[in-house]
């Protein structure tokens, strides 16, 4: 395993991130400009989406609502990978950085789930004539949302850190089974949600003027949901080094000047 | 390795005798609350036959969501369960052990018992064999999923309502497949395919979930 002792440069990035202090940091200097590069994204998206996007031919203007529903759900998705991916470099590379980025996922992505649940049953009422039907995409996103709470719930079960950290991460990756049912459960099922729109091997299934403002909300979105990660991640960075010199020196730099 | 799959599996099996009470009360369970639906629903046959295939796994879901509980609690405490984790044996193999017993006593007399409940629930006659092989199966893939839960949660004190927390949605797509083996073969279409699901999820659970349970043991037990 020599090549791994050598600190080559592709590697050297991966071993810095177990540092909570560099990780603070480094995200310190990025946090202003991916806030304001979400802040544009999101603010351009809106005013696009929701102001100069045709309406739909049989939906009118209720349509409109895509704009949040799918960002979220996309959001809600991937960042149960993200939170079990974390989860997963905590077990095998004991790397205590990544357990603190797991914790701050998951009360992230379950506020999504809940957004894409909620902002779907608005929009079910004009367009189905109902808020809530047992269909197969609908129901695998409520299961989505007790997972979430379950890794919550077992995260803050334990008094210790540590064991709340590894249980949480097993808890993660075992959920992991269910997101490939919730992506593929519009298709191998037929029910009333309709099928994927947006794929990456073939063009969308609407129209670019419709589509172009959801592109620019689905990348507002991921640039928003870094942003809230970092945050949280900070948060919980200061809460468990606060007994380091770093922190303390930070806390008391800030309270002075 | 086999050793100890088979030793855990016969003091298992052993202390579930010594204790009969105890591993009699998922089945109890199970009976007592069936007599509940035709009180609190309607005790209509034609109803009763329409909501019966999704009641009785709904409800052999809770009887053994009910005893999960108590598959690493008693050697928690006792202190075997420390002796386990240090022998130097693979301790996924005495873990599946562990589970097949639990099967042994709570999904299987749940099987056995069912035709008994759909006789009261007024289950149609083509029903029966499907609800007792999607039973036999789908309670083995929920014992070996609430085993990984149980592991998590055996350190805590007030571990049980936590655990029915994590395990219930990984048990969903289990009760999704296997009510849907009994409708189809009542609604008198081909019920092979959805047992079949049944039985990839019971073979992926085999591979996965005693491995899971022995990880989440070792690293939440120790401290």
């Amino acid at each position: 395993m020599n090549w791994l002792s050598n600190w080559s440069p592709s590697w050297q990035w991966f071993h810095r991130l177990g540092s909570p202090r560099w990780f603070y940091q480094t995200t310190g200097r990025w946090l202003p400009w991916l806030s304001l590069l979400a802040l544009a994204l999101l603010g351009t998206g809106l005013v696009w989406g929701l102001g100069f996007a045709p309406q739909d031919a049989k939906q009118g203007n209720s349509f409109r609502i895509i704009y949040l529903h799918v960002p979220a759900s996309f959001l809600a998705l991937a960042g149960y990978y993200i939170m079990a991916i974390a989860g997963a470099v905590g077990l095998i590379w004991k790397m205590k950085l990544s357990y603190m980025v797991m914790k701050s996922a998951a009360p992230i992505g379950a506020v999504l789930t809940f957004l894409a649940l909620f902002t779907g049953a608005v929009w079910g009422k004009p367009t189905w004539g109902t808020y809530w039907v047992w269909d197969a995409r609908i129901t695998s996103m409520l299961i989505l949302l007790f997972l979430y709470l379950g890794v919550l719930a077992l995260q803050y079960a334990f008094h210790s850190n540590e064991a709340g950290n590894k249980a949480s991460a097993i808890l993660a990756l075992v959920g992991t089974v269910n997101i490939p049912i919730i992506y593929k459960s519009v298709d191998w099922w037929y029910t009333l949600h309709q099928p994927a729109t947006i794929k990456l091997t073939s063009a969308p299934s609407m129209h670019p003027d419709m589509f172009q403002p959801l592109l620019v909300m689905i990348l507002g979105f991921y640039c928003f949901y870094v942003v809230a990660l970092f945050l949280f991640t900070r948060a919980e960075i200061l809460r468990r080094e606060r007994k380091t010199t770093w922190v303390k020196a930070l806390v008391l730099g800030e309270s002075q000047s | 390795m086999a050793s100890g799959f088979s030793a855990y599996l016969r003091r298992d099996l052993l202390l579930a005798y010594r204790r009969r009470g105890e591993a009699a009360s998922p089945l109890i369970f199970f009976v007592m609350v069936s007599t509940l639906i035709p009180l609190g629903i309607t005790p209509e046959s034609a109803r009763l036959a329409e909501i019966a295939p999704g009641i009785i796994w709904v409800m052999a879901l809770l009887a053994t969501l009910l005893s999960t509980d108590s598959l690493f609690a008693s050697d928690y405490q006792d202190g075997s369960l420390e002796q386990l984790l240090i022998s130097p044996q693979l301790l996924a193999m005495p873990v599946l052990g562990k589970i097949t017993a639990h099967w042994m006593v709570t999904g299987l007399p749940l099987t056995l018992a069912s035709p008994l409940l759909g006789l009261m629930l007024s289950l149609p006659a083509e029903g029966y064999v499907p609800m007792m092989a999607s039973l036999a199966i789908g309670t083995a893939c929920l014992s070996l999923v609430g085993s990984v839960g149980a592991a998590l949660t055996v350190s805590l004190r007030k571990g049980g309502l936590l655990l029915s927390l994590l395990v219930m949605p990984l048990y969903m797509p289990v009760i999704i497949f296997g009510s849907a083996t009994v409708q189809s073969a009542i609604d008198g279409f081909a019920w092979s395919g959805p047992l079949a699901i049944l039985g990839a999820m019971l073979a992926a659970a085999i591979a996965l979930c005693p491995i899971a349970a022995a990880g989440a043991l070792r690293l939440t037990s120790i401290n």
